[in-house]
């Protein structure tokens, strides 16, 4: 057989069935759902009398909706409240599992998944929402799907799929100190664009990558939707392997030892061919910053806001014209001028336990700047909070005058109480900085959760790496 | 799902790139536990000067008049025509459900993101594929003709003009198939169930901690 990419040996691994224009019906083992895109699925399968396929692949848990504090008093909207029931009882309705919201297990789908060893190598895993590009570093083939997808495979198991083209996006180096996976993957975007990876699968690979952690490259994966790729994707190694063993959903015993044998091959082969490839040299990357309203529009610390005068084209100028007019930003502004009225630490994108250990060490010993109006933290998951609170990285963060919340999406996306007002500005871990999309008329800026701790306790932008 | 076949309809242009799913409709509607009636809050922050919120009565809102599907000649318009990568970022399938209930068929860009562009395709709505400059064309076509609309033909796989110039476009051949007849996924999957059903078996003995 020809050399193959690790996407090629996860699409081939799952065929079902081809049609003659390659359409391809492709099985999913494992599911995870949430309760903004299931609960017209569900409703669909009660309408036809359709079963789960599978009732075991599937894991849900409310994440989007939930509150992040007074968790005991339930949600205060009754429209949020009833989207969380709603799943609640569908999950009982079919016998799924479900880390209900007070469950300790609870939290954001992408950092449980892994968390729990429910994501694992080799496996297609999909969730009706486009961050599930995450468990890609697992090596898995994991990507978003609208909810007549997620419909679909509840009553089948498959998904009907055109193959992906394959990039690999090469980081090869050193990085420096205080640069993350988020400074990397905001780094690929800013160079190849939101589109750039459209219609592509991107495998991550190269020196610096294999150098990450888990969490590193979980946060890179995730963010390969921002880069236009459903899918991101990082090759087994030791890692892989260690941060698996003994998790819940994890092989045991024998199982294990025949996983892990299975698992070492899912690398991309020596003389694999790629449709695209992208290098990036870890050495070049510095910490970013976005100032705009899509994560292309990213500068490294030490830049400015650029001038619409220099925009590549005329569709790019009316962009970034809008995209300054939005932020309120004048061209030539450095970055580090830039103040912000509130920092939100946690998402999908950087709420592991890494990030939180990151975001600790630069607040540890300071305090929460002034014109800071709140400074958030929100682990990724119960589990996480709790493995933070017994580190003492709670204790840091209240000392700094970071509020510690309870684990969910939050103002990634503000679909419960955690939002903007028009008009602030935000230092953000999360991973979209659209219009509106922490809050009407809010701002905000992307970066990794060390440069938002310092942006907290500066009150403005500032370099990590001159930190102490 | 409600087949296409052919469309004619009234064009209007959103001259902006990078549509995300947000400004398509944003995140507050999404609590909702139905399929239908997003269209009233369809590009919600754009279309209207105030705040909405599930539950609000839409009429009574103030429109901003700024914006193009607000204007008086784009009303009723069916055919959205769009900039590069649009519907980029969520999965959100109530995009395209927004689009649809608003009573778009038909959009139009140089390029759209993945899994938006997969999600219309469950819906009756057909997104179209074309080069850059022939969508600059039909921007300038669209804005400078009032009433300008488009015959939009899927088993021929064209855009016809006002003029009666064609313009082809791609659409992979099983989609066309599905959205020409209407056809619902999950019923063709279910034809295929023995063929399931092997595969499980052979990855429970290959791969059995995929099983337990």
């Amino acid at each position: 057989m020809s050399a193959r990419t690790l996407y090629d040996k996860l699409w081939d691994a799952h065929v079902v069935h081809v049609e003659p224009d390659g359409t391809t019906l492709l099985y999913i083992d494992r599911h995870l759902v949430h309760e903004v895109t299931s609960p017209q699925a569900f409703e669909g399968l009660k309408l036809n009398g359709r079963k789960v396929w599978r009732v075991a692949s599937v894991l849900a848990t409310p994440d989007h909706n939930v509150p992040t504090t007074d968790r005991d008093k339930g949600i205060a909207d009754p429209v949020s409240r009833i989207q969380v029931e709603t799943l609640d009882a569908n999950c009982r309705e079919f016998g799924l599992t479900e880390f209900a919201m007070n469950d300790r297990r609870q939290g954001i789908v992408h950092v449980i998944g892994p968390e729990e060893g429910f994501t694992q190598p080799g496996m297609t895993l999909v969730c009706g929402d486009s961050h599930t590009s995450t468990h890609g570093a697992f090596a898995a083939l994991a990507f978003g799907i609208g909810t007549s997808e997620v419909e679909h495979v509840l009553a089948t198991q498959c998904l009907w799929q055109k193959k992906s083209k394959a990039m690999l996006v090469k980081v090869e180096g050193t990085l420096g100190h205080g640069i993350t996976g988020k400074d990397i993957v905001l780094a690929v975007i800013g160079k190849i664009g939101t589109a750039g990876g459209t219609g592509y699968a991107i495998e991550f690979g190269g020196s610096a990558i294999r150098a990450l952690s888990m969490e590193g490259r979980m946060s890179i994966c995730n963010m390969a939707i921002e880069a236009g790729a459903r899918a991101g994707m990082v090759a087994v190694d030791d890692k892989t392997i260690e941060y698996l063993r003994g998790r819940p959903y994890a092989p045991q015993g024998e199982m294990w030892d025949r996983a892990v044998a299975y698992w070492r091959t899912l690398v991309s082969d020596v003389d694999a061919k790629f449709d695209a490839v992208v290098e990036l040299k870890a050495e070049e990357i510095k910490p970013q910053v976005t100032w705009g309203t899509s994560p292309e529009m990213v500068v490294p610390i030490d830049g400015r806001v650029p001038d619409p005068a220099e925009a590549p084209n005329a569709v790019k100028r009316a962009d970034w014209e809008r995209a300054l007019q939005y932020m309120d930003l004048k061209p030539h502004t450095p970055i580090s001028d830039i103040a912000v009225d509130k920092v939100f630490i946690g998402s999908c994108t950087n709420s592991r336990i890494e990030d939180l250990r990151a975001a600790a060490s630069v607040a540890k010993g300071r305090k929460v700047a002034a014109n800071v109006k709140l400074a958030m933290v929100v682990p990724g998951s119960g589990l996480v909070k709790a493995q933070a609170e017994a580190e003492g990285l709670d204790q840091i963060f209240k000392a700094a005058g970071f509020e510690w919340r309870e684990p969910g999406c939050s103002m990634c996306l503000a679909m419960n109480a955690d939002r903007l007002e028009p008009g602030e500005r935000c230092a953000s871990t999360s991973n979209r900085n659209f219009e509106g999309r922490q809050g009407q008329g809010g701002r905000t800026h992307l970066v990794s959760p060390a440069m938002a701790a310092a942006a907290a306790v500066f009150g403005h932008f500032v370099d990590v790496r001159q930190l102490s | 799902m409600k087949p296409f076949v052919k469309h004619q309809g009234l064009v209007v242009p959103l001259d902006r790139a990078n549509v995300d799913t947000d400004a398509i409709i944003p995140k507050q509607f999404l609590k909702s536990i139905k399929r239908t009636g997003f269209g009233p809050n369809l590009f919600d922050e754009w279309r209207y000067l105030d705040h909405g919120e599930p539950g609000m009565d839409n009429s009574k809102r103030p429109l901003n008049p700024d914006f193009v599907l607000n204007r008086p000649r784009y009303r009723g318009a069916s055919i959205l025509l769009a900039r590069e990568n649009f519907g980029c970022g969520s999965s959100r399938e109530h995009a395209p459900w927004a689009l649809e209930d608003y009573g778009f068929r038909v959009l139009i860009a140089p390029s759209f993101a993945d899994i938006f562009y997969n999600n219309c395709f469950k819906n009756g709505l057909l997104p179209i594929v074309l080069p850059a400059e022939v969508v600059d064309r039909l921007f300038k076509e669209t804005e400078a003709h009032e009433g300008y609309r488009l015959t939009v033909d899927l088993a021929a796989q064209t855009v016809t003009t006002p003029s009666g110039e064609a313009i082809p476009f791609e659409v992979d051949a099983e989609r066309k198939h599905r959205l020409l007849n209407g056809l619902d996924d999950i019923g063709i999957t279910l034809q295929h169930v023995d063929k399931i059903k092997a595969y499980e078996a052979r990855r429970k003995n290959e791969t059995p901690w995929l099983f337990v």
